[in-house]
């Protein structure tokens, strides 16, 4: 018999092959050559040590949010306000980088913790709704994400530049980016970020694994009412797992401020990260592990979909449908599980 | 005087912005009165808008002026069929409902783009040469004061979208089909009991969304946008949603939403030419759709309750 685990191992992976499948049949059928544009995937994601630095760096801001929406989903709640919370922490860390005048080892911390309090209280405001009132989170964070982006923009306007599109640079003692690292990765954009998120991974595994605090999240997000009964403050927890998983993202946000860009520019609409962080979590079976490794491999194919283009003359959006079909693969699990199961039962 | 003076001036714009909302809006009415949650809107209407203007480009020679209606029906067919999948994926598969709604739009946006790149070589078509045309509406629009505001200046797919939203009102409310829709989404086991399919029931609910979400889509892309490209439809859908909530799920409340949302856009677009508003920063213009929705739905602009099993997959024999 299949066990729990060993579903949870397969079902991301038959998602993964089934969707570079559905990618395949795609190219084929629009006259590409799936082996050439896949070619091309790979050598754009790992081919030299500067692809390697930009898909690291792309990797770095998902796992975040990735952790972001996988912990709100292990206390029962759904974040899709991941994109809101990484517009203010991204503008709250700029803000600190720009604004203070700190030595190195003071000032990135500074910046980053303001970042995930920023983030944290984009994740509080549903969380107190949904506590107190009962109100969906996932509708108040898509609202969230939508006042974020226009505040954002309106501060990147009038606070942080005089009417420009992009705010001014921060300093250099609060940039990720070091000229060390940059040169080791081929003039890539790659920063210490990544270093910043695996820790932060390993944060998360930590607190819900190992802590009491963990085990009441996790205990509200199995069964609010169970948990209610054996005395657990559910509204507590929940509010608390918002906040945690709007930090996760401000975090995220930090990492395109202090590290990838050093600034922040106005946005017409959404960075993608906090719903490409959907698809993380998913993948990843909400665990801080499995986040790591589908940020990776998202990040992989989002940087190595530049090269398609010119090497295979594929358009980079096959990589959106190939993700697209991973989460409706991984979403669909109940009839993966059962053509499994079915599988398991013709063998006998 | 100056205040119907400022509504003749504005409300064409409200009109204007508000349809794709409604259309849309009605969609996701139809599907979450039978309980699944649409957060696909958004995608289902980037379906509409690429599927409208690639046929207007191909067709606009051979069909002439009729090109832009029957690119409307397109839209809506190609967004019907595309939210099968989430129909498939949501009753069938018993899928997180959620989820499926973000698969589909990111399929969505990347299918279109994908597709554009493929057929047109580049990320954005060009414009459209038939797109819809203002027009007014014959004796209604020699009515002093109302006719000016309402019945001047707009196009007819305003005008329809607000009979769709009275026929949706009569459909869900006064038919057989709409009882048997607001019992699946309220208690799935119980319609189940009484004979009535809820796979079925809620098929039809998703693909009637697809339906009129690419109808949406396609207003927005043959009005506003004429062309189609990667930021066309950029939070619409999920406006349109936000206006279901709004709404109370009910069509005319989603209707009234949708003109509000409508309204409050036309302001910030307008906002700067008038005298009480030019002191404003546009910022609260733009956000008060959705701060307003907040309020709403935390009860203070009155409790909305969402039909009882919306999200929940129905599993036979399951309690």
């Amino acid at each position: 018999m299949f066990s729990s685990r060993l579903f949870n191992i397969l079902i991301p992976v038959i998602s993964v092959v089934m969707g570079l499948i559905v990618g395949a049949i795609i190219m084929l059928s629009f006259g590409y050559n799936p082996i050439e544009g896949y070619v091309a995937l790979w050598n754009g994601a790992f081919g030299n040590m500067y692809f390697l630095g930009e898909t690291i760096r792309q990797s770095t801001p998902l796992i975040l949010t990735g952790l972001s929406i996988a912990f709100a989903f292990r206390s029962g709640l759904f974040n899709i306000g991941a994109e809101g919370q990484v517009f203010i922490g991204w503008v709250a860390a700029v803000w600190v980088g720009i604004n203070f005048d700190l030595p190195l080892v003071i000032h990135v911390p500074l910046a980053i913790l303001i970042a995930s309090l920023a983030g944290g209280f984009w994740g509080f405001i549903p969380g107190l709704l949904k506590a107190t009132r009962g109100v969906h989170e996932v509708i108040v964070t898509i609202m969230m994400n939508y006042i974020a982006l226009h505040v954002t923009n309106y501060m990147i306007r009038n606070v942080l530049s005089e009417n420009g599109d992009t705010s001014e640079r921060i300093k250099e003692t609060a940039s990720l980016r070091s000229d060390g690292l940059t040169e080791l990765f081929g003039y890539s954009q790659v920063h210490w970020g990544f270093i910043i998120a695996l820790i932060l991974a390993l944060f998360m595994w930590f607190l819900l694994e190992k802590t009491t605090i963990g085990y009441e999240l996790r205990a509200v997000g199995y069964n609010k009412h169970a948990a209610h009964y054996s005395g657990m403050s559910v509204k507590r927890n929940i509010m608390m797992a918002m906040i945690i998983a709007g930090a996760f993202a401000g975090v995220a946000g930090a990492m395109e401020g202090l590290g990838t860009f050093g600034y922040m520019y106005t946005h017409a609409s959404y960075t993608n990260l906090g719903f490409d962080g959907i698809a993380v979590a998913l993948l990843g079976a909400n665990t801080a592990i499995g986040s790591v490794l589908a940020a990776i491999l998202f990040g992989a194919l989002k940087v190595g979909a530049l090269r398609m283009p010119p090497l295979a003359g594929v358009p980079t959006e096959l990589v959106d449908i190939v993700i697209a079909v991973i989460i409706f693969f991984v979403a669909s699990s109940y009839i993966i599980r059962w053509v499994l199961l079915r599988f398991k039962k013709g063998e006998r | 005087m100056q205040f119907i003076e400022l509504l003749q001036s504005i409300m064409p714009m409200v009109l204007f912005y508000s349809a794709p909302l409604i259309f849309t809006a009605l969609g996701g009415v139809f599907s979450e009165r039978s309980g699944v949650v649409n957060i696909g809107l958004e995608g289902l209407m980037v379906m509409g808008a690429f599927s409208s203007i690639v046929f207007n480009l191909t067709f606009a020679e051979t069909f002439g002026s009729l090109t832009p209606w029957l690119a409307l029906l397109v839209g809506a067919i190609v967004a019907g069929v595309f939210s099968i999948m989430h129909a498939v994926a949501a009753v069938t598969f018993h899928a997180n409902q959620v989820v499926s709604g973000v698969a589909i739009n990111m399929m969505a946006v990347g299918l279109g783009i994908f597709l554009i790149h493929d057929w047109y070589g580049k990320g954005q078509t060009d414009s459209i040469t038939q797109p819809f045309y203002t027009r007014s509406i014959p004796i209604l629009s020699d009515i002093p004061i109302i006719g000016e505001m309402f019945f001047s200046g707009s196009y007819y797919t305003s005008y329809i979208a607000i009979i769709f939203a009275i026929l949706s009102w009569f459909v869900i409310y006064k038919t057989s089909f709409g009882l048997r829709l607001r019992s699946v989404g309220e208690h799935p086991m119980a319609a189940d009991t009484n004979g009535i399919s809820v796979t079925r029931i809620r098929y039809i609910a998703v693909i009637l969304s697809g339906l009129l979400a690419g109808l949406g889509g396609a207003t927005y892309a043959l009005t506003i946008s004429l062309s189609f490209g990667g930021s066309t439809i950029s939070g619409q859908g999920f406006m349109a949603l936000a206006a279901v909530i709004f709404g109370k799920w009910h069509p005319l409340g989603a209707m009234g939403a949708a003109i509000f949302f409508g309204f409050a856009q036309a302001l910030s677009v307008a906002g700067r030419n008038l005298p009480f508003l030019a002191n404003v920063p546009n910022v609260y213009l733009v956000i008060a759709p959705y701060v307003l929705t907040i309020l709403a739905l935390a009860g203070f602009i009155g409790r909305a309750e969402a039909p009882k099993a919306n999200g929940e997959p129905y599993i036979k024999g399951s309690r």
